[in-house]
């Protein structure tokens, strides 16, 4: 009954893994994609921080803070390229999106 | 510790579930707040951890920032979520079987690095130290050892706010704006012009 480093690995295993599966179900849909990835960012942050305690090192928590960091920075540079590439296009379909080559 | 199992259970339960929900919702609103429902049961499970500061960050920046991003950003877009929802079938065995598979190879590789791997040997989680607080602790190892990378941090999230300024920042033609330092560097001279008008004939441009 009582609750070990496993259990809170398997919590963030689980929400890993609906992480990249909400990539693969979301194909066209860029704003769920962006959720997805939050999802996995989350479900490292409570890898990070269950080590960091049943390790008995604060190491880990401050690079949960780290990826914290880089994942509001990665939503916010993420959202202002889906704004205006909706701009541009009048559309956030993803599976077309090629203007880029050449 | 039985409170505790009950407590885990519950939070763990209700952030898979919104996890799930967020990915499956048919319309993305639902799927910001299940976000927002997941990052709350989150932080109660990093409550439950012993990591109070990580815990209020999360709910900051996450439910705070970046779930109000999502918001206004779905919000302002005029998309039509039916259309981009096609294929959802056809992709789901697939990714169905992807995830099942990453799934029960994460949870057992995990299972065994709990058990025999280096945090193996701590079967119980770091006790709270009577006199200091979880963020105290986290600011005295933050501030001295790690500060280059807080101040690394620091630039990321600068570099991010200009990257996300100029790239939404737009200046639509035929409109009139202030112009400060034209106004400023306005002087008598290029403002004002003195006319002789002679009597009864008035002026015209």
């Amino acid at each position: 009954m009582t609750i070990g480093l496993a259990h809170y690995l398997a919590v963030a295993a689980i929400l890993f893994t609906i992480g990249v599966f909400g990539i693969f179900v979301n194909r066209k849909n860029i704003i769920v994609i962006l959720m997805s990835i939050e999802l996995i960012l989350l479900a490292v942050n409570i890898n990070l921080v269950a080590f960091s305690v049943y390790l008995h090192d604060v190491v880990g928590q401050i690079f949960a803070m780290f990826v914290l960091t880089v994942a509001a920075a990665e939503a916010a540079v993420g959202l202002a390229i889906l704004v205006t590439f909706f701009r541009n296009r009048g559309d956030i379909a993803v599976d077309d999106a090629s203007m880029m080559k050449g | 510790m039985a409170l505790q199992a009950i407590a885990f259970y519950l939070l763990a339960t209700v952030t898979v579930a919104a996890g799930f929900a967020v990915v499956s919702a048919k319309n993305p609103v639902h799927s910001v707040l299940f976000l927002i429902l997941a990052f709350f049961s989150a932080a109660g499970l990093f409550v439950l951890l012993g990591a109070e500061f990580l815990a209020m960050l999360l709910v900051v920046v996450y439910v705070g920032a970046v779930a109000v991003l999502f918001l206004f950003v779905v919000m302002m877009l005029d998309v039509d979520f039916a259309a981009l929802r096609q294929g959802f079938a056809s992709y789901l065995p697939l990714g169905g079987l992807v995830a099942g598979v990453l799934a029960i190879e994460m949870i057992v590789v995990s299972t065994t690095v709990a058990t025999g791997g280096a945090a193996g040997k701590n079967e119980t989680p770091m006790a709270a130290l009577p006199d200091v607080t979880n963020a105290e602790t986290i600011g005295r190892v933050l501030y001295t050892d790690y500060v280059y990378f807080f101040q690394a941090a620091g630039l990321v999230l600068l570099v991010a706010m200009i990257g996300a300024i100029v790239l939404t920042l737009r200046h639509k033609p035929g409109v009139r704006r202030q112009v400060i330092a034209d106004q400023v560097a306005r002087s008598p001279k290029t403002g004002m012009r003195v006319v002789s008008i002679k009597p009864g004939e008035g002026i015209s441009e």
